[in-house]
């Protein structure tokens, strides 16, 4: 784990509060990143740092661009140009599976769990290397039941950790939304990644359970893991969130620290058009649903 | 037979009652008609009993007034044994053309036809010495080419541009159930593998209108044009749109397709019989030059023409009528369409309807070609399948040009190599090809791919 | 009526060589359909390069029993590859088409005439299974009065479920294990897999090979059964046979492709034998214009598809499955 455990603010010390500003040790770099669908720019992202072990928060109105964005450093896109890099690795056209296996590993805007396989299952499947997973040496069982216990000794605290245990053998279709995006987030942190991308971890979620997600998150970045995130709930950017980046259009309009970001005009504009009169916090009742034609194309 | 058909009706009565409607629209029973004796121009046996090497001289180049060739009667045919070169006899053609020479038994046999004795004009194509191998205990048959000049004279782009005019007149076939196919896939989004049997169901109706009723032929097929609509009203109100209100998963409705096509088909061949039969009329294959190149019999005109004409109309009504557009908005968001108010059943009930009633029409144009077996539309089945893919997936002009191509291509292919027998091979070998460089298709959208 | 014959000929089939071919088939398309979620409509295909292999190296090649053993068991690999490259990555319908499509080649290239000399046109080849038949250690037949297997069949049989088991074996151990649950997990959700760092596509030719290796398998001992290869057994109704059978017995079961052979094959030959004997003789007991002895098939492939049908749609699970556990109606 990087050194860098506190992760507060001060690791954005002297970083401009201006698009695409260089950060003090960025985990992620992207250059010139373009995606078109039919002549429309959904990314246009000319320069973007993400800061080690830090929560960034990509915020910005529907079909700004942000889940695409995810999709293209994920892999799970394909750019019509553009360079980045995931500590020092150059990613461009690397297949989505390596770049998890780089410890850059996401989650999905429409949770995406295996319904017909148990929580427990799940969770196993997040693990990285496993010796059972080579096609030979899965027709041995001593070869990989030693790491199969190991395995799911991890999978039962963090199912603790996520208070799921007591669902440990339902199916995974057979859970709710909130908990659906908890078994996503913490499979996903089976696979020990040093950046977590969460698309919308707050979406569908009900009042209860965000309060112990945000708890989460926080957590995750003191284990000196690095979070960027996508979301529409602004009080969750405004609880966790270390620095904000703000795309419209496809572009990044802005970044900051999320106090300063929700001052900045610029945003206000690319939220509200000619509304100015409109608080921001009421954006966020704008029906999430609505961004399912526009974003969705994984 | 004629019982069964006249059973299936009753059934198809009742079953028209039950769903309210006047039951007097159908026969109830079939009126008898004289069975159609197809003349086939096969001589009278040959004047000698027991193993015989059986040669036909018939002028290929001449045709009589039912448009068959006309037979050469007294040339001079010699057979010997091909190994020791002994002569086994010798024998002259008949007013049938035919000339038979009684053998000992089995074996190989030299058959020679002596030039001189051929009338005045008619020639022969190739060679006079045939080496012929007898398995048979009743003996062979035999052919001397006579006259034949298309085959041998005709230039390779004279060739090229008869395939390709076939090629085309299959396309076109293909393209009326491609249409259908694609239509019914682009609003709900079903890969129909009981579509080949719409196309069979078309066939098989006119032939049974044309036939055990004695209907004529153009009568016959309109009527299994309704039929056939009807019967994809029918299929879509009372399986398709059951299963998608239960939300049944696309490849779950594909594999119920599957079952739904085994069980037709079996139907078909209960029905029909497994044997192929002709219509009858339409029935002539003699070709007349039309425009000093094209070479085509009265009906592959006639086959072409009906063939443009509908897939215009269709194209056309597509493009402009209310229809049309509500399909392109279902097939292209479904519940988008249905909450801004379409009728959403409504216009898959229709999609349905001209979706059978195209691929009716491309059965019975295709019995009119070649002719009717109830296996035909699962034979057609991939090639549509190629043609549509090859278009692009649920496009309405992806699915006429990929059949023209693929039509043209089976056609066009064993002038280039492929293998006869196995012509079908070509298309769906470029099907995979397809999909390896361009898996959406000539005109396909890339995003459909997923 | 008699009832004797009917469960005789329905016991034999459910427990012998016509059960084992489909079994082994459907064990294939288990691991295709069921646990990855691959919609292999071309098992024919594969089946017919399990036999055509052995059939042409020995037939035509010249080459030793045992040589023709190992590439017919290779064979079904190459076909994997070739169909696997092009299409993995896409839909899953298209795969559906192309494996459709390419068995259909296969079958057209065995059978035609152009090709006699090598695949034995739609003849096909024989001669190629004496050393299977050397190897049989029965004496005579046997008979236990529900069932009667003639020495021949016998030695099948006996031959045909050491395999089943064989591959039952496989599945059941690699189904347990990480691999198979990545493979599960394919079939529910690949992006899920993809971003946990798995690599989906060589997860999925894999399965298509050991699934197109059991093809292969079901096709060689059909063979070998028979002493012959014919083209027209390796038609796409034998895939679509074989689906049916699977999901009689549950799709994503280690043993529901074998329950689903056995059940398929009691079923489509009691119904034989039913109406065999309902359409015997000079008087037969249904009209002939109902129905006709040479007909009966007519009506067990009937009855087949509408199965087929009624499965698909009120019990995708299979007649032992647990409906939450198969995933076929989600997509």
């Amino acid at each position: 784990m990087p050194a860098n455990t506190t992760g507060t603010t001060s690791a954005f010390e002297g970083v401009a509060h201006e698009p695409g500003s260089p950060k003090n040790d960025p985990i992620v770099i992207g250059d010139n990143i373009v995606r078109t669908f039919g002549g429309l720019k959904a990314v246009d992202v000319a320069h973007v740092e993400i800061q080690r072990g830090a929560i960034t928060a990509l915020i910005g109105p529907n079909g700004a661009g942000k889940t695409t964005l995810f999709n293209l450093l994920t892999g799970f896109d394909v750019p019509d140009d553009g360079t980045w890099s995931f500590n020092g690795t150059p990613l461009q056209r690397k297949a989505a599976f390596k770049v998890a296996r780089l410890g850059m590993v996401r989650t999905f805007q429409l949770t995406k769990v295996l319904a017909k396989l148990t929580v427990i299952e799940n969770m196993r499947l997040g693990a990285t290397s496993q010796v059972g997973e080579n096609f030979f040496a899965a027709l041995f069982k001593p070869l990989w039941a030693k790491q199969e216990d190991d395995i799911t000794a991890r999978a039962d605290e963090l199912l603790k950790r996520f208070k799921l245990d007591a669902k440990r053998e339902d199916f995974a279709g057979s859970m709710s939304g909130g908990q659906r995006k908890l078994l996503e987030m913490a499979r996903a942190l089976m696979a020990d990644p040093e950046l977590i991308m969460l698309d919308e971890p707050m979406a569908g979620v009900n009042p209860a359970l965000k309060q112990s997600l945000l708890g989460h998150v926080k957590s995750l970045r003191d284990e000196g893991r690095t979070v960027l995130f996508v979301e529409h709930d602004m009080d969750m950017v405004r609880d966790i969130s270390d620095w904000v980046i703000v795309m419209a259009q496809g572009q990044i309009v802005a970044e900051g620290t999320p106090e300063s970001v929700m001052k900045d005009p610029r945003v206000i504009d690319a939220y509200l058009g000619a509304h100015h009169d409109v608080d921001l916090d009421e954006v966020e009742e704008s029906p999430e649903h609505l961004e399912l034609h526009g974003e969705t194309h994984d | 037979m004629r019982l069964r058909f006249a059973t299936l009706f009753a059934l198809a009565s009742a079953v028209l009652i039950m769903l309210g409607f006047p039951a007097s629209a159908t026969p109830a029973s079939p009126s008898p008609s004289p069975a159609v004796a197809v003349p086939t121009g096969t001589s009278e046996p040959a004047p000698v009993t027991g193993p015989a090497i059986r040669v036909r001289l018939i002028d290929e180049a001449k045709k009589d007034a039912a448009g068959d060739p006309v037979p050469v009667p007294g040339v001079t045919v010699r057979v010997a044994d091909t190994a020791s070169g002994d002569p086994i006899g010798e024998g002259v053609s008949n007013d049938m053309g035919v000339a038979a020479i009684a053998i000992p038994g089995r074996g190989d046999y030299t058959v020679t036809l002596d030039t001189k004795t051929l009338p005045a004009g008619v020639k022969l194509t190739g060679t006079k010495e045939l080496k012929v191998s007898v398995k048979l205990d009743m003996g062979q048959n035999v052919a001397f080419p006579l006259n034949r000049t298309e085959v041998k004279t005709t230039a390779r782009s004279q060739q090229l541009i008869s395939a390709t005019v076939g090629g085309i007149k299959f396309g076109l076939i293909m393209a009326l159930a491609a249409l259908g196919l694609s239509l019914i896939f682009g609003t709900t989004g079903l890969t129909n593998f009981a579509h080949g049997e719409l196309v069979a169901l078309g066939a098989i109706v006119a032939w049974a209108f044309n036939v055990l009723l004695g209907i004529p032929l153009v009568l016959a097929a309109v009527l299994s044009v309704i039929v056939g609509g009807f019967f994809g009203w029918i299929q879509d109100r009372g399986l398709w749109r059951p299963l998608r209100h239960r939300g049944t998963g696309v490849i779950a409705m594909m594999i119920v397709s599957i079952g739904f096509g085994i069980a037709l088909r079996n139907v078909f061949q209960y029905l029909f019989g497994a044997s192929t039969k002709p219509y009858a009329e339409w029935t002539r294959q003699s070709k007349s030059t039309y425009l000093g190149v094209f070479n085509l019999a009265d009906k592959e005109i006639g086959i072409i023409l009906v063939s443009i004409l509908v897939i215009a109309l269709t194209t056309f009504a597509l493009a402009k009528s209310r229809l049309g557009k509500a399909m392109r908005a279902v097939s292209d968001n479904p519940a988008l369409s249905a909450s801004s108010g379409l009728r959403v059943d409504g216009v898959i009930s229709n999609v349905w309807i001209l979706g059978a009633a195209l691929s009716a029409l491309s059965g019975v144009l295709l019995g009119i070609n070649s002719q009717v077996n109830f296996m035909m539309g699962y034979q057609l089945l991939l090639l549509i399948f190629a043609a549509v893919t090859l278009g692009g997936l649920g496009t309405i002009w992806g699915a006429i040009i990929g059949s023209l191509i693929i039509g043209i291509m089976m056609e066009v292919g064993p002038m280039f190599g492929v293998p006869t027998s196995i012509k079908e091979v070509a298309p769906m070998a470029v099907l995979i090809i397809i999909l390896l460089v361009r898996p959406q298709g000539i005109l396909g959208k890339a995003q459909r791919v997923g | 009526m008699d009832f004797g014959t009917i469960i005789d000929a329905a016991f034999s089939a459910a427990l012998g060589p016509e059960a084992i071919v489909f079994a082994l088939a459907a064990i294939g398309l288990n691991i295709h359909f069921g646990y990855t979620g691959l919609l292999n409509f071309g098992q024919a295909g594969f089946m017919a390069v399990g036999a055509y292999g052995l059939a042409v190296s020995v037939v035509t090649f010249d080459l030793p029993f045992w040589l023709g053993i190992t590439i017919a068991l290779i064979a079904p690999i190459g076909l994997a590859l070739l169909l696997g490259i092009p299409t993995l990555r896409l839909r899953a319908d298209y795969l559906a088409i192309v494996t459709i499509a390419a068995a259909e080649i296969l079958r057209l290239i065995f059978g035609s005439a152009e090709m006699v000399d090598t695949f034995g046109g739609s003849n096909g080849l024989s001669g190629f299974a004496q050393p299977y038949q050397d190897l049989n250690p029965f004496s005579s037949g046997l008979d236990l009065g529900f069932v009667s297997f003639s020495r021949s069949v016998l030695w099948s049989t006996v031959v045909g479920w050491a395999l089943v088991l064989l591959c039952v074996l496989i599945t059941w151990l690699l189904m347990r294990s990480p691999w198979g649950r990545v493979l599960r997990s394919i079939r529910e959700d690949e992006d899920a897999v993809r971003s946990l760092g798995k690599n989906v596509f060589a997860y999925k030719m894999q399965a298509l090979i050991l699934g197109g290796i059991f093809g292969g398998i079901a096709g060689l001992y059909l063979a070998l059964k028979q002493a012959s290869v014919v083209p027209s057994d390796y038609s796409t109704n034998i895939t679509f046979f074989a689906y049916t059978a699977l999901l009689l017995g549950g799709a994503a079961r280690v043993w529901g492709p074998v329950i689903g052979a056995m059940i398929f094959w009691f079923l489509m030959s009691g119904i034989s034998a039913i109406l065999g004997q309902l359409t015997n003789g000079p008087d037969p007991l249904l009209p002939t214009w109902v129905l006709t002895s040479t007909e009966v098939s007519l009506v067990r492939f009937v009855l087949v598809g509408i199965g087929l049908m009624l499965l698909m749609v009120f019990r995708p699970q299979g007649i032992f499955g647990d409906r939450r556990e198969i995933a076929i109606d989600a997509r």
